[in-house]
């Protein structure tokens, strides 16, 4: 089982937060925060395991995570997961988030917290890992997309231009901030089906 | 109708939107919290409105603010109203705020069955996916049960994409609501060979995940999984089977002989390390489980070691991480094969990474031997030294003593260097672990008795040294040293070389800012120490001195008695004034060392962690009054103060009658006869034989003692052992030489050659005589998954059924048998007799089944094919079965034929299994006679004695609340378990005219002790809306959650309900009043109680008693307590003739026991339970409700 999935950026911030297990807000707050300094501390080239400990659960559990980055992409999962297929689980997340934002960046996930959200819910399900395979998880959200789209029609319309005009009021967002590094060694990637 | 919509879509241009909002608050960085509660303000406003798409914006911004840690709890029924939404775009928001912020206690969940069940059934799948993705985040008790049958048929439903994740979410289901197991079970294990991948994986996660938890249920799908496993490509599922694997193996060792080819062949030819890692780790499991046995394991544990150190040597630090991990687990049982890689080892603990240094550090407890223990922990000593940062070296801390102390201090073979090494860690700044030190040199002071003059000469200049008082305010941790220092040098104080020196030391101011307890240890071994001067000097004849020593303690004592501490104050003052008897005594020349010594009298031993407990207690003798047994600090086996008149013949005839008491004693730790504490049989310090050590270095050590000195003098003494034992072994040769040849062994250095420095005696830790060192009390009962442990082999019963959602009003759903447990229900069946046989066909069958499933299991998991079954066994139940097949396709026909049949089969086996079968059919038509459910059955008196035969008129736990010509209320309240101090009251509202009801609301006066919960922000005198209408004659169910402060008393809460009546003619307004009458009982929820539990909380003595007695009562007693257990909520603990004790439990958490008894015509009921007011109340409604009887 998967107990949390928490995305950070590299000074804490919240990017997605979901737990599969009920904590008080005050507590999921804290485990944001506890964990943000667990995994801050950690160099890039150490191993990406940490035993969870105090946090959730206690020692059944371990927090695994990948830094891809601006953002740290964490997995609190407990002993019946496999840790090696975990990683490799966000590897598959993040691929799609990717192919879904086209190139995706931390912004990406800052203004469209809910579909990174609908995206992660075809992965992961009441935190048990329900499809590893890209394709199909890919093709189930762009039908959805669709649906969304041919829903919105005219009444949607006048909402999404004006949308499109506050963005050109900002010319700050930066698309370079991309998680140039998706070919991290991954040894076993290719063996998923 | 377009124009409001073209309209509503322009204004929402003009809301936020979530894009809107997080702009906003990353331009609002200075004022982030105000910005975001003029944004809830605006969100509030936007819920406020009909548009149903500014309400989905709104509660979409809602969740991101759930996100950055803001309540949305209050916006709960917006959430639930936007789940609604007719559009996909809205629904999915809605569940997803619902997903992110409901949990069990959200009250209004209970509003969202039935739209969930709606968007299940929905056409379009991906309402139907959304729906079960946001379910599986919030499901609850209640929602698992009612929504656990339309679950149950997606999971064959056409799409692949539902039918995975009604597969997935399935288990969610079970663990709320575990009743469903069973009967979804074998749709679930169906769905293991489902086409679609993505379900026959999502199936082997959920069963996995089952099997974790209760292995042993699920051996009976190992060939199943065997089959899936050689078949699957998909390498999530395979690793989730060979997972599971490793958890079944350890119940069947012959599985794990027949997994261990081809995980060996997947772990030769799989390029996965995910797959490879996981490979390795099930063989490991098999072969822990296979503990002996066959030989070729050694290739076995050979290859995985080999990959194991492949991965350990890889440069990815995850794999080296998961490879130490894995290693781990071979060690404890093959700790010789990872021995061989200690280098490796041993380089990993310089690894950057902390994580891999602490995996490392795990695996070096297991490698010590006595052979490299100290080189291992010099290693560890100077890791220790060079480590950054408390939390690492802390952990170094406790692995070092771990390692040292493991299983009795096997492997330290010279205690010198042990107590040095403490010595030493004792420098160490800011640890945490200054008790763990100190409880390590108490232990080794105690149970080494070779060891202690060097430990006293070690603690005495602990004792001395300024280092660890000096800050000792900063370094709170490691000045619990002390506390064993002081306390060693006081109860080993014989062996002090100077014990003036070391009585000064610890009369120092400085230790007045020591903590309590510490001082508190310091004033008392202060004595001791001066006790054992006081002799020295008597014996040497220096009155003198002796009244120096006194002196000198009646100035320092009052700085303690002076002390914020009241336990060093008390034991200081006390202390004191005995010192200043002492010094009265001197001045007369009265030789005192001998009594004052003998406060101190009498050896320790040391007492098992669990030895307390294994002591039985004697009767009449509760449990507080038991005394405690000692462990090093309690002396309570001292007399406190001796009268100094006592003469020498006096002490001795009272140390005789000690011993004796303690003979006596049964809770006196006595020296067993074992040989190596013979010469604990007598008492007193001045008997206790010292071994004398002939000590290498020199024991007065100036500053404080260099561990490695030892390192080398213990190899000098290996070296100078071995070579004695070679020189022996060189005379044998030529002894042997010298007469017949023989076969000697090969000079080996092997552990058991390294004889130990000191003849250490290592004083086991005392148990009371046949109590064995168990784990069995170390079980958690609470464990959430124990549930789920359900055989899942039977058959289904037909009364399995997943409930299926019927109107809430019709009579069935209400029986009281939901409520009522099993007792009661049997009571009830009318057709009892029938019944009977079919159950008894049944388990017949079922464990026909059973021994069939074992057969194939075992089948399976036999290599060679298993011999023959006896022929003679077999073929009876075989004969049985077509006698079955036969009378059943006869149907019903004439007893005579049967008879016939009995002639032509001579079997009395299957005579009785014919007689059986009549009796049924005859029961059947007996019944089929019997009107059902006829008034005279229920009304007969039972005179017979057979109360199973009686029924009860069904019941109904609703009560009529209040009735007019327009609406009848009936009420039931049941307390909840999830959140304690709260009772859900159920009000069913019947619509008794032809006018449709509509604008419902309730409104209750709240008192001080009973509050109704209602929505968010509305107040104490606004009504809360009945969230239906009901046309004419139609009846449904609300809901509503009372909070209760004390449930100790009954109480009634005036309400109203006021409603808007309308039929053809018009509308009226009109009102009901009703009183909620809350019961205590209704505080009580069904809980069930084992009897030793029971017993357990009879005997725990903290609850108050009560009883009543009612006369005139002629119900059976049968009856009577299916009454109670209905109407007050208790279940039946046991029932032993007409004596029962039942068991129930308050939402507060209240214990409430009974014992029922009936005699004649009367019923006497005892109560005990936590609080004696609820008691009392319990027992007065119990009383009303038995005078009906």
């Amino acid at each position: 089982m998967i107990q949390a999935i928490l995305v950070f950026n590299n000074h804490g911030k919240p990017r997605l937060v979901r737990f599969y297990q009920r904590f008080v807000k005050e507590i999921q707050q804290q485990i944001v925060r506890e964990t943000f300094h667990l995994v801050l501390k950690r160099d890039d080239n150490i191993c990406n395991f940490l035993e969870g400990g105090s946090l959730i659960g206690g020692s059944d559990y371990k927090l695994i995570y990948r830094h891809y980055a601006t953002l740290y992409f964490v997995f609190c999962v407990d002993s019946s997961e496999s840790e090696l297929g975990i990683l490799d689980l966000i590897q598959v997340f993040v691929e799609t988030l990717d192919k879904c934002f086209e190139n995706v960046c931390e912004l990406d996930l800052i203004f469209h917290m809910d579909k990174v959200h609908y995206i992660l819910q075809e992965v992961v399900m009441g935190g048990m890992v329900l499809e590893t395979n890209m394709n199909e998880i890919v093709a189930q959200i762009e039908a959805q997309n669709r649906l969304e789209k041919s829903e919105g029609g005219l009444s949607a319309a006048p909402a999404r231009a004006v949308s499109a005009v506050k963005n050109i009021n900002l010319p700050e967002i930066p698309r370079n901030i991309n998680i140039g590094d998706l070919n991290i060694k991954v040894p076993n990637l290719s063996q998923f089906v | 109708m377009a124009l409001k919509m073209v309209k509503g879509s322009i204004d929402r241009m003009f809301d936020k939107n979530l894009q809107d909002l997080v702009r906003g608050i990353r331009n609002h960085k200075e004022d982030e919290a105000k910005y975001i509660s003029q944004c809830i303000d605006e969100i509030k406003q936007e819920l406020k409105q009909d548009n149903i798409a500014v309400k989905a914006n709104a509660v979409c911004k809602l969740t991101y603010l759930q996100m950055l840690g803001y309540d949305i709890s209050w916006a709960a029924f917006n959430i639930i109203e936007v789940m609604s939404a007719s559009k996909f775009t809205f629904k999915r928001i809605g569940y997803l705020a619902a997903s992110q912020s409901f949990h069990e206690g959200t009250d209004v969940i209970m509003l969202t069955t039935n739209q969930i069940r709606k968007d299940l059934s929905s056409p379009s799948q991906y309402d139907t996916g959304v729906a079960l993705t946001g379910l599986s985040c919030f499901v609850t008790p209640d929602l698992a049960r009612d929504l656990a049958n339309d679950i149950m048929t997606l999971m064959s439903h056409t799409k692949p994409y539902i039918r995975k994740k009604a597969v997935l979410i399935m288990y969610k289901v079970f663990l709320k609501y575990p009743e469903s197991l069973r009967p979804a079970f074998p749709r679930l294990k169906e769905k293991l060979e489902d086409p679609d991948p993505g379900v026959q994986s999502a199936a082997v996660n959920v069963i996995c995940e089952l099997a974790r938890r209760n292995p042993k249920n699920y051996l009976s799908l190992a060939p199943l999984f065997f089959k899936l496993m050689t078949s699957s490509t998909n390498n999530w599922v395979l690793i989730k089977i060979i997972k599971l694997f490793g958890a079944l193996t350890p119940l069947e060792p012959r599985l794990g002989k027949k997994l261990i080819e081809p995980l060996t062949n997947l772990i030769h030819s799989t390029s996965a390390m995910s797959l490879l890692y996981e490979c390795v780790n099930t063989v490991i499991a098999v072969l822990i489980s296979l503990s002996s046995g066959m030989p070729n394991h050694s290739a076995s544990i050979q290859l995985c070691v080999q990959k194991l150190r492949i991965l350990i040597e890889d440069s990815d630090q995850n794999l080296k991480y998961l490879g130490l991990l894995a290693m781990s687990k071979i060690l404890k049982t093959h700790p010789k094969s990872v021995q061989s890689h200690k280098d490796l080892i041993l380089q990993c603990l310089d690894d950057k990474d902390e994580s891999i240094r602490l995996r490392a550090l795990d695996l070096l407890y297991g490698m010590v031997s006595k052979k490299n223990l100290m080189e291992i922990v010099k290693k560890l000593m100077t890791h220790v030294d060079k480590a950054e940062g408390t939390t690492y070296r802390d952990e170094l801390l406790t692995k070092i003593i771990d390692i040292c102390s493991q299983s009795n201090y096997q492997y330290i073979t010279n205690f010198e260097w042990y107590i040095s090494i403490l010595v030493e860690l004792t420098r160490l700044e800011g640890t945490r672990h200054g008790h763990l030190i100190a409880a390590q040199m108490l232990d080794v002071a105690i149970r080494v008795k070779a060891i202690r003059k060097f430990a006293v000469s070690q603690m005495s200049a602990l004792l001395d040294s300024a280092h660890l008082l000096a800050s000792s305010t900063q370094r709170n941790g490691i000045c619990e040293v002390l506390y064993a220092a002081a306390w060693i040098c006081g109860e080993f104080s014989e062996h002090l070389q100077e014990p003036h020196h070391t009585l000064e030391a610890m009369l120092r101011p400085r230790v007045t800012t020591l903590p309590g307890h510490i001082q508190a240890v310091y004033v008392q071994n202060v004595v001791k120490l001066y006790a054992s001067i006081l002799q020295q000097k008597e014996q040497a004849g220096e009155a003198e001195g002796a009244q120096a020593v006194t002196q000198l303690m009646v100035d320092r004592l009052p700085q303690f008695v002076q002390s914020a501490d009241l336990e060093v104050q008390e034991r200081a003052s006390c202390i004191l004034q005995l010192v200043k008897h002492i010094q009265k005594l001197q001045a007369k020349d009265v030789p005192v060392a001998e009594e004052v010594s003998a406060l101190f009298a009498g050896e320790l031993n040391p007492v098992a962690p669990k030895a307390q407990k294994k002591v039985p207690v004697p009767e009449g003798e509760s449990e507080d009054e038991r005394p405690r047994a000692v462990f090093h600090e309690e002396e309570q086996r001292r007399p406190k103060h001796r009268p100094s008149e006592a003469d020498e013949e006096e002490l001795a005839r009272r140390r005789e009658a000690r011993k004796q008491e303690q003979a006596n004693n049964p809770f006196y730790i006595k020296s067993s006869p074992s040989p190596q504490k013979r010469y604990q049989d007598t008492p007193g310090v001045e008997h206790i034989p010292v071994v004398q050590i002939d000590l290498s270095v020199p024991l007065k050590v100036p500053g404080l003692p260099m561990s490695d000195q030892y390192v080398k003098l213990e190899e000098e003494r290996r070296h100078r052992q071995k070579l004695e034992k070679d020189k022996r072994r060189k005379k044998r040769k030529e002894k042997e030489k010298k007469g017949k040849r023989r076969h000697s062994s090969l000079p080996t250095e092997s552990d058991e050659d390294i004889a130990p420095a000191q003849q250490v005696d290592i004083v086991t830790e005392e148990m009371p005589e046949n109590a064995l060192p168990s784990d069995e009390d170390d079980k958690d009962p609470n464990d959430p998954y124990r549930a789920l442990d359900i055989d899942l082999d039977k058959p289904l019963a037909d009364s399995e059924k997943l409930p299926i959602q019927k109107h809430r009003n019709t009579e069935t759903s209400k029986s009281p048998e939901k409520d009522v447990p099993m007792v009661e229900k049997k009571s009830k069946k009318p057709k009892k007799k029938e019944k009977k046989h079919k159950e008894k066909e049944r388990d017949k069958e079922k464990k026909k089944e059973k021994e069939k499933k074992a057969e194939d299991l075992d089948f399976w998991l036999s290599t060679t094919p298993p011999p023959a079954p006896a022929p003679a066994p077999a073929p009876v139940p075989s004969t049985d079965e077509c006698e079955d097949a036969k009378t059943e396709a006869q149907g019903e026909e004439d007893d005579a034929e049967g008879q016939d049949q009995d002639k032509k089969s001579p079997k009395p086996k299957k005579k009785k299994h014919r007689k059986e079968k009549e009796e049924r059919t005859k029961g059947k038509k007996k019944s089929k006679k019997q009107p059902p459910g006829s008034e005279e059955a229920a009304g007969e008196p039972v005179q017979n004695g057979a109360p199973e035969e009686e029924q009860l008129p069904p019941e109904s736990s609703y009560s009529l609340l209040a009735e007019n010509s327009y609406v009848k209320m009936t009420c039931d309240i049941r307390g909840s378990l999830q959140e304690d101090s709260q009772v859900t009251v159920a009000i069913v509202l019947e619509n008794r005219s032809s006018s449709i009801l509509k604008g419902m609301e309730l409104s209750v006066l709240d008192s001080l002790n009973a509050r109704m919960a209602r929505p968010q922000g509305s107040s104490v005198h606004d009504g809360v809306p009945v969230p239906f209408q009901l046309p004419p004659g139609v009846s449904n169910e609300a809901q509503y959650v009372f909070t209760i402060q004390s449930i100790v008393m009954a109480q009634k809460l005036k309400g109203t309900l006021s409603f808007i009546a309308k039929n053809d003619e018009g509308a009226t307004h009109e009102k009901l009043d009703f009183r909620l009458h809350f019961s205590c009982s209704s505080y009580l929820i069904t809980t069930p109680c084992y009897s030793d539990a029971f017993a357990k909380l009879l005997e725990s003595g903290d609850l108050s008693m009560s009883s009543i007695k009612v006369d005139g009562i002629r119900m059976s007693f049968q009856n009577l307590l299916a009454k109670i257990c209905f109407h007050h909520h208790f279940s039946v603990v046991e029932r032993v003739d007409s004596c029962a004790s039942m068991y129930s439990r308050s939402i507060q958490g209240h214990h409430v026991c009974l014992l029922v008894k009936k005699g004649e015509n009367s019923v006497s009921v005892d109560g005990k339970c936590s609080d004696s007011t609820l008691l009392s109340n319990l027992l007065e409604e119990m009383k009303a409700t038995l005078a009906k009887c």
